[in-house]
């Protein structure tokens, strides 16, 4: 790109160094995400370059490996049993909430919408806490029920969100369309209104995933010794000794989390695209 | 029908017919919340309500010692208690002993004087061979403590379940013996330390995203729209990704002789800070300050930036032109006319930042040293390590508190259903 000819000497300077200093940034952002990726096909176990070989070792290695040690994966195949149940609970749960605010005139909206959100709100510590004690009275604690609720409380902020914030610019006068030529609520619901906002549904959903499979505090106190989600396996491998079987579950999860942005962006262009919306 | 109210086919006016309309939405609205709105009450407020409440109660001395706190209650605190309330100290006791319930006895007190915790238990061994008083004596032979008055004032404190101890404990507080209130003695103030410590690391990491975000949310805002999505993917993917792996990322790259270190070493940067006798040698990273907050910087800087970015995007470039066609210099322009405008934005971002610094937790345990615990490692050790319920509670009671506040800010200024995701 070349710059104006009218530009001052000093512009030129803070422009390439805004530039310069951007650029700086970007690197910040992503550099320690992508230097921990070659790290986990160290043939050796150090953290440092260069990496005397490569090696599939902290994947497939038998008990090295993150795909064939049992605790791995059965750490793996818990998270993803939690995440799921969590998901669906908190998009039904979130989506009917949000159908119901989207109504402008409910009185009392902003107090609700503060307990709805409270949530994501309260540090997640308190959240743990505050569930050890209740599950404690409850006989929840150790139980995989008790870890499927609370993760479905912590989600359901994310989808009431994403999910009002599409209900926002849905046209209701379409509902009304579909109830003038006789479409009965839930067949107007079913045929109109989802799969307008189904973009947006989504995208909650995936929120809610991410939430529940990343949540690692409330696990910690709540969970019994032998329910080990993945983040907590990670957790405790990274507080006692870590091994570079830590990078490969990393990289996995890194790969799983640019598969999800990119899944959200085409949602959302498509969601804009389907409402007309032009970026 | 001959006045001149309009009417619906079955006759009712169309006034009320809309009202009831109105109402039967309301309903249905209201039908529609609630499963959710039940649910986090019963599922998240309870538990919060339970916590707040294990603050503020504690039941173990007055279950324990039932019939020495109902006779405390009369006592003026003055002198030494009397024999009667002596007497039903052993009683007490003996009962605790077989129930073997005296170590909750002994830690609860043990909280407001450290050596009661064994001090108690010897009392009760000892007393288990006694059978007739006089039990002042029998008592006080057992353990000197027995003859201070302000033992006594903790135990008639203790006594009543409802106790303010742990949240002025939360604050480096405590009762004397006359029930004023008093900072506890200088060597076993910790926790307004910690809340400082919290607040000043908060503070810091808002402050460095807000330096390293601003210029890359006006780049993105002002480049073209492709290269801008482009760059995009560089906030949005960390932002993306687990805290915990992130948190991981840094404690693997932070180590000893680790990637960071061999970056510092290539870059000439370790030589630069060795000449300037910054420090000497390989640099020592990991489990220090400053690695906490390069790590929550890192992890925070999305949610400051892409707040101010949306704003920025809603910024016309006339008024910048504008300000240049009159005279103004770029930056003068800059400063008095892109910035204001962006100042929700900031705001919007920082206070986000600063709230969710506030329940740090994962990252200051593992990339951080002892002294860069925040509230939330304090809660943790308390809760898991001491078995300390009521202080965790009261350590949570003040951090919610502080969150409460910063978001009723928040809403005030920004509206908290305003709140975007991504």
């Amino acid at each position: 790109m070349a710059l104006p000819p009218y530009m001052t000497t000093s512009e030129r300077v803070s422009y390439y160094g805004v530039r310069v200093f951007v650029g700086a940034v970007l690197l910040f952002l992503i550099a320690p995400i992508l230097a921990i990726m070659p790290l986990s096909f160290n043939s050796e176990a150090f953290f440092s370059y260069p990496m005397p070989g490569f090696s599939a070792r902290w994947y497939t290695g038998g008990d090295d490996g993150f795909f064939t040690n049992a605790r791995w994966t059965g750490a793996l195949k818990l998270s993803v049993i939690v995440a799921i149940a969590a998901t669906i609970l908190a998009t039904c749960l979130g989506t009917l909430a949000a159908l119901g605010l989207s109504r402008s005139n409910i009185p009392g909206r902003a107090a609700i919408m503060a307990v709805l959100i409270s949530p994501m709100i309260v540090p997640v510590i308190i959240s743990a806490i505050g569930l050890f004690f209740f599950y404690a009275y409850t006989g929840l604690n150790g139980t995989l029920l008790g870890i499927i609720l609370a993760h479905t409380a912590l989600a359901t902020p994310f989808v009431v969100i994403t999910v009002t914030a599409t209900l926002m610019s849905f046209d209701r006068t379409l509902m009304r369309a579909g109830a003038s030529l006789g479409g009965a609520p839930h067949t107007v619901f079913f045929k109109v209104v989802l799969p307008l906002i189904l973009p947006g549904v989504i995208s909650g959903a995936l929120f809610a995933f991410v939430t529940s499979f990343d949540e690692v505090i409330v696990i910690l106190f709540i969970g019994g010794p032998e329910q080990r989600t993945l983040p907590r396996q990670m957790f405790s491998g990274i507080r006692e000794l870590i091994s570079p079987t830590i990078t490969a579950a990393a990289s996995v999860l890194i790969v799983f989390s640019t598969f999800l942005l990119v899944t959200v962006e085409l949602l959302r262009r498509r969601s804009e695209r389907l409402r007309g919306i032009k970026s | 029908m001959t006045d001149d109210v309009m009417r619906a086919a079955d006759g009712t006016p169309l006034k009320i017919k809309l009202r009831q309309a109105e109402r039967r939405e309301v309903t249905r609205a209201f039908l529609l919340i609630a499963p959710l709105f039940l649910f986090i009450v019963i599922s998240f407020l309870i538990p919060i309500v339970v916590m707040l409440k294990n603050a503020l109660y504690d039941p173990d001395i007055v279950d324990n010692l039932p019939q020495t706190t109902e006779l405390l209650r009369q006592w003026d605190g003055k002198a030494l208690p009397s024999e009667e309330v002596f007497a039903a100290f052993a009683a007490d006791l003996k009962i605790a002993s077989k129930a073997r319930t005296v170590a909750l006895v002994g830690k609860r007190l043990n909280y407001e004087i450290p050596t009661l915790k064994s001090k108690v238990t010897i009392t009760a061994r000892k007393l288990d061979s006694i059978e007739t008083g006089p039990w002042l004596e029998a008592v006080t032979a057992a353990d000197p403590i027995w003859k201070d008055v302000f033992t006594w004032a903790v135990v008639k404190r203790a006594g009543s379940s409802i106790t303010p101890y742990y949240l002025l404990s939360a604050l480096d507080l405590r009762q004397d013996a006359d029930g004023g209130i008093e900072r506890t003695p200088e060597n076993r103030r910790i926790y307004l330390q910690v809340l400082g410590r919290t607040l000043g690391i908060s503070v810091m990491v808002t402050l460095f995203t807000l330096i390293l975000g601003y210029p890359v949310a006006f780049m993105l805002a002002t480049l073209p729209q492709r290269t801008a999505s482009i760059l995009m993917i560089f906030v949005l993917l960390p932002f993306w990704t687990s805290l915990l792996v992130r948190t991981t990322a840094w404690t693997i790259l932070l180590q000893d002789g680790g990637v960071v270190a061999q970056f510092l070493h290539i870059t000439g940067i370790t030589w630069i800070a060795n000449v300037l006798g910054l420090m000497s040698g390989e640099p020592q990273l990991f489990k220090t300050r400053f690695a906490t907050v390069l790590a929550m910087t890192h992890i925070q800087l999305p949610f400051t930036l892409l707040p101010i970015y949306s704003v920025m995007k809603t910024i016309s470039p006339t008024y910048m032109r504008a300000a240049k066609s009159l005279g103004a210099t770029p930056f003068r322009a800059f400063r008095t006319v892109y910035v204001p405008q962006t100042l929700p934005g900031v705001a919007a971002g920082c206070l986000l930042t600063f709230i969710l610094c506030l329940g740090y937790f994962i990252t200051p345990a593992l990339v951080g040293g002892g002294s860069d615990n925040m509230i939330a490692g304090f809660i943790d050790t308390a809760m898991n390590n001491e078995g300390n319920w009521g202080k965790a509670s009261a350590l949570g009671f003040v951090l919610l508190i502080a969150t409460l506040i910063l978001y009723y800010v928040y809403n005030r200024l920004i509206g908290i259903d305003k709140m975007k995701l991504g």
